[in-house]
């Protein structure tokens, strides 16, 4: 065929175009879905909790990903810096994934457990407390938010509907019923039993030390969880993958 | 009149969405969406009864609209960028109020960029260049002014929602949901009236900056929806949650991220330069058969390299080398084009002392050869191990989008102005002269501020000491930015400045002239 065929028929030349910058993407992702150690087998990964998932979604509303990574590439320098390579499995549950593109602060994966929540209270109002050459912007108004427990479920319900590489739904009927609840336990430490057999390993305390429950508590409880679910003692990288 | 009843029903849908809406920011959006759709009903209802326009012509209002829209956003844009460059510089600038904090603010100077400044170059000078090659009025009557309102609505409920804390967390698709589907409405009417204006052609053969515009309108569609896809909390609430997870989802955003660069600020903008290089130096283009190799080297490459913003990653090593080869090789096409853009000028090279014009959109195209360069070199993983996270990385960013998408729409912008007011020029050849000085001294204090910036970062956070350990904490990094932040805002600064004289020249050209009207096959003797 001669390209003249195609300058000259406006039709031939979209549905060229199109197959043609189709390629590549069915070529690389679609895979991703079938490959079976695209996401390595883990224990003691579960899907964010309530309060965690709430503490997520204002950590992508302030547009944290712009300067905080959550990939820890296996380098020596930055498994010394932040801790174990980050794994494909440690964000199966992440809707949207947040690994970031820049570094303007430093990565995020395993923030959890490394500082206190007294230290992130204060790091979150006004960083340069805690860390005077810090050009992070201040997040006051998070302490003031109050974090209303009401209808949260609707939040598990829809994370139910995404895909999540056939392992069926990630949140069963119980653990919906009783989002408002474990949301209020998980950030005053009171009540903890059922949030605890839903949610092995969840933190459970007043984070940000105040009496209401508020958007400061919700981060705050995402950043201590942060990387600290893997059991690596029973993790063998998969050579092939 | 169906029209009408049409807009009026939407109006009241989206007045009832707000009334119902679990939040306020989408109660305000929908608000937002309930005006624009009253104030097209009153514009059709005040035109009912008046006789037809006349539609022989050539359809050049939308063209002059466009390019006003560009330059309006464009310097939003880079009033944002100095703003949140600032940000960095001294965090003082961070109000931290939660509507203007950097992490509101990036999203905003990002998309005023790409998608206000660069969407409605790549709209108006997609719009005239396809009259003018085809020889035939734009097709399927106002829906092209449909397109350019929808458009405008979209980045306005793009840019209101990042300021109340709406988004999606994925770099340059942040706009929610309900958004998405607006500009997805937006968008098949822009590929009809393209497409359809091809249909209606007079012309045998459609020109090469048409084969551009076309598969950047169709890639754009495919890479919107299918990154887009996601599942909405309540269908009153701003808030969704992405379909995929983890690294299909990292994949998935940055197969779109990667040609979000490669159609929309890239194919789009080769169809500019195909049309106005050759246009401004009056030569044909260089060379036909490099022109068909380009075009679909260049769109079949493009898509594999999304994953070399994932080196090194949790994506699998098969997906991580697959990015990088195609990357490297992306090179090539690249350099073709930059070949067939730079060669059109031979024979014509004096004009480049006379025409300042022509001056920057051989610039642009000099960019477009240094960054096209730049980042297949960044995508081979050793290097990008070091560049990766870093300053770098927003060096390179803008030598493309300054450099590159800038400068050659701004050209255009400055080519079309006149020629759409029946002017013989701009105001003033001797100030586009100060804007290109300014504009090309501004991206090289940028980048070279980012280079230096961005290896030293990448450096010190892999320099060990004598007795193994890391030299540097993070921090100590994060101060040693210092400088070259303030050194990048100034090279921002002096871009901005360009951008202010551009608007003064364009205004005091419009001033007093009056808007005129081609008829259909005629290309003025000016253009």
């Amino acid at each position: 065929m001669k390209h003249e065929t195609l300058e000259k028929n406006a039709t031939l030349l979209l549905i060229f175009s199109l197959l043609v910058v189709t390629i590549g993407g069915l070529v690389q992702i679609v895979p991703l879905f079938f490959i079976q150690n695209t996401i390595e087998k883990v224990e003691g990964m579960r899907p964010y909790s309530p309060l965690e998932l709430a503490g997520r979604n204002v950590y992508v509303r302030e547009g944290c990903y712009v300067c905080h990574s959550q990939m820890i590439r296996p380098f020596r320098d930055e498994v010394e810096r932040y801790g174990h390579y980050s794994l494909a499995a440690e964000s199966q549950f992440d809707h949207p994934f947040q690994w970031g593109s820049k570094r303007t602060g430093p990565d995020l994966a395993r923030v959890g457990g490394k500082y206190s929540d007294e230290w992130h209270r204060q790091h979150l109002v006004n960083p340069r407390t805690v860390v005077p050459e810090s050009i992070m912007p201040g997040y006051p108004f998070l302490a003031e938010k109050p974090l209303d427990p009401k209808g949260f479920g609707a939040n598990l319900a829809a994370m139910n509907l995404t895909v999540n590489n056939g392992k069926g739904a990630m949140y069963s009927q119980e653990d919906i019923d009783n989002a408002e609840a474990d949301l209020v336990a998980q950030a005053t430490g009171e009540n903890t039993d059922g949030l605890m057999q839903r949610y092995p390993k969840a933190v459970a305390r007043n984070f940000d030390g105040a009496g209401q429950v508020t958007e400061m508590d919700a981060v705050i409880a995402y950043l201590q969880v942060l990387g600290t679910l893997v059991d690596f003692s029973t993790f063998k990288a998969d050579m092939s993958r | 009149m169906a029209m009408m009843a049409l807009w009026g029903l939407l109006a009241l849908l989206a007045i009832t969405m707000g009334a119902k809406a679990v939040d306020t920011p989408f109660a305000i959006h929908m608000f937002i969406f309930a005006l624009a759709a009253i104030l097209a009903l009153i514009f059709k209802a005040r035109s009912f009864g008046k006789p037809a326009a006349d539609t022989s012509g050539y359809m050049d209002d939308v063209v002059r609209y466009g390019a006003i829209a560009t330059v309006f956003w464009g310097i939003v844009g880079f009033l944002v960028g100095l703003v949140i460059s600032l940000q960095l510089a001294y965090p003082a600038w961070n109000p931290d109020l939660e509507w203007f904090n950097f992490g509101r603010l990036r999203p905003l100077h990002t998309s005023a960029v790409v998608f206000a400044f660069g969407g409605n170059a790549l709209l108006c000078t997609s719009f005239y260049v396809v009259q003018r090659t085809n020889r035939t009025r734009l097709a399927l009557g106002n829906l092209a002014w449909f397109v350019f309102w929808g458009y405008q609505l979209f980045i306005v409920l793009a840019a209101t929602g990042y300021l109340l804390g709406v988004t999606e967390g994925r770099e340059y698709a942040e706009p929610e949901w309900y958004v998405d589907l607006w500009l997805t409405v937006v968008w098949v009417a822009y590929f009809l009236v393209f497409f359809g204006t091809l249909l209606q052609r007079k012309e045998s053969h459609i020109y090469v900056a048409n084969w551009f515009y076309l598969a950047f309108i169709v890639t754009i569609a495919m890479l919107h929806i299918v990154n887009n896809l996601s599942i909405p909390v309540s269908v009153f609430g701003s808030k969704s949650y992405s379909l995929f997870s983890g690294v299909q989802d990292a994949l998935t955003q940055w197969w779109y991220g990667h040609n979000a660069v490669g159609f929309f600020l890239t194919a789009g903008f080769l169809g500019m330069m195909y049309y106005f290089i050759p246009k401004r130096a009056n030569r044909p283009v260089y060379s036909y058969r490099l022109s068909i190799v380009h075009f679909w080297s260049l769109i079949f490459l493009y898509i594999w390299a999304g994953p070399h913003h994932l080196h090194y990653s949790a994506l699998p090593d098969w997906a991580q080398t697959l990015g990088m080869v195609f990357s490297i090789m992306l090179w090539m096409p690249s350099w073709g084009g930059m070949i067939n853009g730079l060669m059109t000028l031979s024979g014509a090279w004096d004009k480049l002392r006379t025409d300042p014009v022509l001056r920057m959109m051989v610039i642009s195209v000099a960019f477009y050869g240094m960054s096209t360069f730049e980042g297949p070199m960044m995508s081979i993983k050793a290097v990008n191990s070091l560049s990766h996270y870093t300053d770098w990385t927003i060096g390179h960013v803008h030598s493309g989008a300054l450099g590159w998408v800038g400068m050659i729409s701004m050209a255009c912008v400055y080519h079309l102005i006149p020629r759409l007011y029946g002017q013989k020029e701009v105001y003033s050849l001797r100030l586009v002269s100060w804007h290109v000085w300014l504009a090309t001294l501004g991206i090289v204090v940028y980048a070279a501020a980012m280079w230096v910036a961005g290896i030293m970062q990448g450096l010190m956070w892999r320099e060990y000491d004598a007795n193994g350990f890391l030299a540097y904490s993070f921090v100590e990094a994060v101060a040693a930015m210092h400088p070259y932040y303030v050194i990048r805002a100034f090279g921002g600064a002096l871009f901005l400045v360009g951008g202010l004289i551009m608007v003064y020249n364009l205004y005091r050209t419009i001033r007093g002239a009056q808007p005129v009207s081609q008829p259909v096959g005629m290309v003025s003797a000016a253009a």
